[in-house]
């Protein structure tokens, strides 16, 4: 595979083109995340369970770049994918996964993502070994990392 | 497809351009050229974010820390001394090459600082600093600052920040849905109150020249101060500020084949020597006691502290290799190249050229709108063969947003760019949409 090919596998461009989780509704909290030197934009939303504990549901709405827009896709198929398997995340699961992948992205290529936890986001990994990149690649982590700690700070 | 016949930097030019082996020995002058990317040789085309630097540039820079490197204007050792003529004959470069006199050059850190240079002096005269001398320059309520819609942020903010400070109004000329400047709306725009008119002497993100002919003299007419900031056209065409009737003029080293963190303000004697500093701190003063300061005439009036020394000769350095060139054949160069690059992404489908049509002057540089891709992916695609081009807003957010796009893909050239660089830069965004599963013309 080449390297453009790494960055843009076939998993990132369908979900560039076709994005989960895409919409927000009236009452969701977001967090409205830019990436300031290309324009990518991200605000996304974490939706709870009845009890506050635990994610059901990541939805989001953006634009910019494939990667930005993919990433954010992928993120909310993972938090679906768990929910359904009856895993959905906890505060403290979701910002593992968001540290997770924050380590593997900025590794430059050295930490793959693990596939049994990222499920089809393992993807990403490629976008590690592009610097300029990793950025795009966060937006949406970063958006639902903001989430979390205004929720703590407000509880 | 024939060749623009249209005026090219600042006028046809009966030059010849380079020969391919002068080209080629420009080329060599260019360490950096010699660099692979990802298994293809390095294709330069960003040169209007920095340009690269020759080989004698980098070496001035170098030879000064070598052999004399001391602090200017203070000490008395023959070392301050010499370091101190070889600063003053970097500003005296600087001057002719502007042909302005060497105390109206001023050494900044970047075209940013020199901007903000002038519009804080400005605003210190608004606050009454610099007395009766300087207070014909002072902004009150009711007087405007006009911009236009394209600016670079650098040519906005400190704008809009002044007037903010000030309580004047800034207003701008706005540019027509090609993205050039609407010169009918300059005569509504720019009026009795206008006091200020700042412009970009060529678009960063268009490559269009600014219509300087009609703004100016409006200017005048209104007894406006006019600022140019020629960031975009200092490596392309000869810029004389008197020429052109404007009062302060900013450019940055780092795009003429210079070193980083060195700029150059221009400003008319009587301005500059009426104005209160911006900065201030030692090498600017006179006498000093716990009470005030009373300040030098420029240039040393607005350049407080040790000043960018290696820079300032390393720029000198770029303006003689720039010099040496000829600005007449890097114009009939460049013209070709424009006209090629326009030329060849005018047959592309699906390709947004951002700008007025390929006659109209401007230098070799395009921005580019890739129908149904992002200009990050787009970028990427090219990067992968070794091309460097710009992605982004190009810090124009207000231009791109009135031209309906969130960021460009942009191709510059520079005196070593070639045809077949451009060639395959063409041939590269021809891929973009293929790449990414979209073809045909309205796919």
């Amino acid at each position: 595979m080449s390297g453009l090919e790494q960055l843009y596998q076939q998993i990132i461009m369908d979900h560039s083109k076709s994005p989960h989780g895409y919409g927000l509704t009236e009452g969701d909290v977001t967090s409205h995340q830019r990436n300031p030197v290309c324009g990518d934009e991200v605000t996304l939303a974490l939706r709870w369970s009845a009890d506050g504990t635990r994610v059901e549901e990541v939805a989001w709405e953006g634009s910019g770049c494939s990667i930005s827009q993919a990433s954010a896709s992928l993120f909310a198929t993972l938090a679906a994918e768990d929910a359904d398997a009856g895993n959905a995340w906890t505060p403290d699961d979701l910002q593992a996964f968001i540290d997770e992948f924050r380590e593997a992205l900025r590794s430059r290529g050295q930490i793959p993502l693990d596939e049994e936890r990222f499920g089809d986001a393992a993807a990403l990994s490629g976008v590690s070994k592009f610097v300029a990149r990793v950025k795009c690649a966060m937006l949406a982590w970063v958006a639902a990392e903001d989430l979390l700690t205004r929720r703590a700070a407000e509880a | 497809m024939t060749l623009s016949p249209a005026p090219y930097a600042g006028g046809v030019t009966e030059a010849a351009p380079f020969s391919s082996a002068e080209l080629e020995h420009i080329r060599a002058q260019f360490p950096i050229l010699r660099r692979d990317l990802h298994g293809h040789p390095l294709v330069y085309l960003d040169s209007a974010a920095t340009a690269q630097k020759p080989s004698r540039v980098i070496e001035a820079e170098a030879t000064f820390y070598w052999e004399a490197n001391a602090a200017v204007h203070r000490g008395a050792h023959t070392l301050a001394g010499e370091a101190t003529e070889l600063y003053e004959d970097a500003r005296g470069t600087v001057a002719r090459f502007l042909a302005v006199n060497d105390d109206e050059v001023i050494f900044t850190s970047n075209a940013t600082e020199g901007l903000n240079l002038i519009a804080y002096a400005i605003g210190n005269a608004s606050l009454g600093r610099g007395g009766a001398a300087a207070a014909p320059y002072a902004l009150r309520e009711g007087d405007e600052i006009v911009v236009t819609e394209l600016e670079h942020h650098a040519n906005l903010i400190p704008w809009q920040e002044l007037a903010a400070r000030t309580g004047a109004t800034l207003r701008y000329i706005p540019v027509d849905d090609s993205g050039a400047i609407d010169v009918d709306a300059a005569t509504g725009v720019i009026g009795a109150r206008t006091r200020i008119l700042a412009v970009s002497h060529v678009s960063n993100v268009t490559g269009a020249h600014s219509p300087l002919e009609t703004l100016v003299p409006l200017a005048r007419a209104a007894g406006a101060l006019v600022v140019l900031d020629a960031c975009q056209s200092a490596p392309h065409l000869p810029l004389r500020p008197r020429e052109l009737d404007v009062d302060v003029a900013v450019f940055s080293g780092h795009k003429l084949y210079g070193p980083t963190g060195i700029g150059v303000l221009y400003g008319r004697a009587e301005l500059l020597n009426a104005l209160p500093p911006f900065l201030t701190g030692g090498s600017m003063i006179t006498t000093v006691t716990m009470e005030g300061a009373e300040y030098l005439p420029a240039p040393q009036r607005f350049e407080p502290g040790t000043p960018r020394i290696a820079q300032a000769i390393g720029l000198a350095e770029a303006i003689r290799f720039v010099d040496e060139l000829g600005f007449d054949r890097i114009a009939a160069t460049e013209h070709q190249l424009g006209a090629r690059l326009l030329a060849g992404l005018a047959e592309l489908p699906g390709i947004r050229v951002l700008g007025a049509g390929i006659d109209a002057p401007r230098v070799a540089l395009a921005s580019v709108v890739v129908d149904g891709v992002h200009a990050h992916d787009a970028g990427q695609v090219l990067d992968n063969v070794g091309i460097a081009a710009r992605v982004g807003h190009h810090c124009a957010q207000p231009l791109h947003r009135r031209l309906g796009a969130t960021a460009s893909l942009r191709i510059s050239a520079g005196v070593h760019t070639t045809a077949d660089e451009i060639d395959q830069a063409v041939a590269a965004i021809a891929g973009v949409r293929h790449f990414f599963g979209l073809t045909g013309e309205n796919a």
